[in-house]
């Protein structure tokens, strides 16, 4: 199977397409963009994850999709909105480093998964090879985006883009059982709602941070509010 | 050379030229519909190049010869470029000479003659306008020539109509590097003709333009040359994109009459749905802060790099 043959050409297209989104996650500032991009990865993977099932003939696959479907593209970002509506978080994405670096750091992790994935492959089919490259991507790109967020809610849009990654790998790659998949899932949902909880718990608590209340303790007589001469 | 090579290219280039300035008015009555205004007839910049052709140009005292010579050096390598892009028809007679990498070289000579002409009288906008142009191009340019590499990996050339001809053919398939080719060649298309999230072509607020801030200081016939090689790049740039990704329906080279119109029509249908598309674009979005424009050409430029590496990657699979 190559170029030219429509199976090849749309898993190809597919999984490109979820390691495109990755890239526009990485791109973007604010967060009701991120999350709508989101959603769009996760609506592009199940279609990859479909169309493996229909080329490998493996009807697991199409439940796989549909999870993916409605987890990943309805149920996390309408979760994720209602977070931010909610706590009012509707503000920019802060960045560790800034987006250009973070680009070029990517394209270096998606050569870095290519020169990884090739040599390990050897004799395998083109499109399990492709297939565990882009997938080996994304869930590079998911890390960085994890590394490269200040913000809660972008380190978890992160740890969910790695597990898109995941299971395109796990679609790509014949045989890797659902209850495997369905784990992993279940443990990233668990890691999310830990992250958010502390998240919460974090925001709670220092949620008026004021350090001119300090000036007090450390003996200056400047009243809150403002600061030393 | 045959006598059909050189009709279709004399019919090309009489098209282009006289399509361009309605292509610009169609754009802005389309934009001018979508916000709810009547807006003005797509006739209205013919209308306004013919106004400035008939007065007299005001020269600064300061302007050197080279805002005199720049207009004519500008739109006489973009009228090239224009010539060499296939529209109806391909096999014209230009065709052998319709490389890739000429067309982005005769851009960007007449993006120098602009900046040229911008800095020649000395004032600070032209000044602003010229390096804030260059510094754009210094992404766009590389972006293009990047995505140029996927095209030529493609089809095994960096002619035009080659490409266009293997493209038709469906021989190199669906790619995801020919989707990001795409999106980084429209944010180039974006950058170089002053669109709306890069430069906003409707204004002229001193902090935000690029392209007016270059003219400020021309004035007659030299503006309406300035303005007519602004509209001619635009039409170039969306025959472009038409005679990469949509490469249907134009008439293969050695095609009799019926194909021509077959292929006009295809043409005319292509530019009508890209001048809506990028009506539809610039209503939705609002324009960038100049400082981040560097970035989005940047990501484009990495998505083009990121396109030709898959290229490199999947022509050693295959």
């Amino acid at each position: 199977m190559g170029f030219g043959q429509l199976p090849f050409d749309m898993a190809h297209l597919l999984a490109g397409g979820v390691l495109l989104l990755s890239f526009v996650l990485l791109y973007q500032r604010r967060v009701t963009a991120l999350i709508g991009a989101l959603a769009a990865q996760g609506a592009v993977l199940a279609m990859a994850v479909a169309w493996q099932g229909w080329v490998l003939d493996v009807p697991a696959l199409y439940v796989t999709a549909l999870a993916a479907l409605l987890a990943k593209a309805v149920a996390i970002p309408l979760g994720l909105r209602l977070l931010v509506r909610r706590f009012g978080l509707r503000r920019a994405v802060e960045t560790a480093i800034g987006i250009g670096p973070g680009m070029i750091m990517g394209v270096g992790l998606v050569a870095l998964a290519i020169l990884v994935v090739l040599p390990a492959t050897q004799g395998a089919g083109a499109l399990v090879r492709e297939g565990l490259a882009f997938a080996m991507s994304v869930m590079l790109l998911g890390m960085l985006m994890m590394i490269t967020r200040r913000h809660a809610i972008g380190q978890v849009v992160g740890l969910l883009s790695l597990e898109n990654g995941l299971v395109l790998a796990a679609a790509g790659a014949r045989g890797l059982p659902l209850v495997v998949e369905l784990a992993t899932a279940a443990l990233v949902v668990a890691l999310a709602a830990v992250a958010g909880f502390f998240t919460l718990r974090l925001r709670d608590d220092f949620a008026g941070l004021d350090l001119g209340l300090l000036h007090h303790h450390r003996g200056e007589s400047a009243p809150p509010g403002e600061g030393p001469p | 050379m045959t006598p059909g090579a050189i009709f279709t290219q004399l019919v090309h280039l009489a098209l282009m030229l006289a399509l361009a300035p309605l292509l610009v008015g169609l754009v802005r009555w389309l934009k001018a519909r979508l916000m709810g205004r009547r807006g003005p007839s797509p006739l209205q910049p013919w209308r306004d190049l013919a106004k400035l052709a008939r007065k007299q140009p005001l020269l600064a005292e300061s302007a050197s010869v080279m805002s005199v010579a720049t207009p004519y050096l500008a739109l006489a390598a973009t009228s090239a470029a224009a010539a060499l892009v296939p529209g109806f028809a391909r096999g014209m007679a230009l065709a052998p000479m319709a490389d890739l990498i000429l067309v982005a070289g005769l851009l960007a000579l007449s993006r120098f003659a602009l900046a040229l002409a911008a800095m020649d009288v000395g004032t600070a906008f032209g000044d602003l306008g010229a390096a804030r142009e260059m510094s754009f191009a210094a992404f766009a340019e590389p972006a293009f020539i990047l995505s140029v590499l996927c095209f030529a990996i493609l089809a095994g050339s960096t002619n035009l109509d080659a490409i266009g001809a293997a493209f038709a053919d469906g021989g190199p398939g669906l790619r995801i590097s020919l989707l990001l080719a795409l999106l980084a060649l429209l944010a180039v298309a974006l950058a170089e003709n002053g669109r709306m999230p890069v430069d906003n072509p409707a204004t002229h607020l001193e902090l935000t333009m690029v392209h007016e801030a270059m003219l400020l200081e021309t004035s007659g016939r030299y503006l309406a040359l300035w303005e007519m090689q602004a509209a001619l790049r635009l039409m170039l740039w969306l025959s472009l994109l038409a005679a990469l990704f949509l490469p249907f329906g134009t008439a293969p080279a050695f095609s009799g009459l019926g194909g021509w119109l077959l292929g006009l029509l295809a043409w005319v249908v292509k530019l009508g749905a890209l001048a809506v598309a990028l009506a539809v674009f610039e209503s939705a979005i609002a324009k960038m802060r100049v400082f981040r424009v560097p970035e989005f050409l940047g990501a484009a430029l990495l998505l083009a790099l990121l396109g030709a590496v898959f290229l490199f990657l999947s022509t050693g699979l295959a």
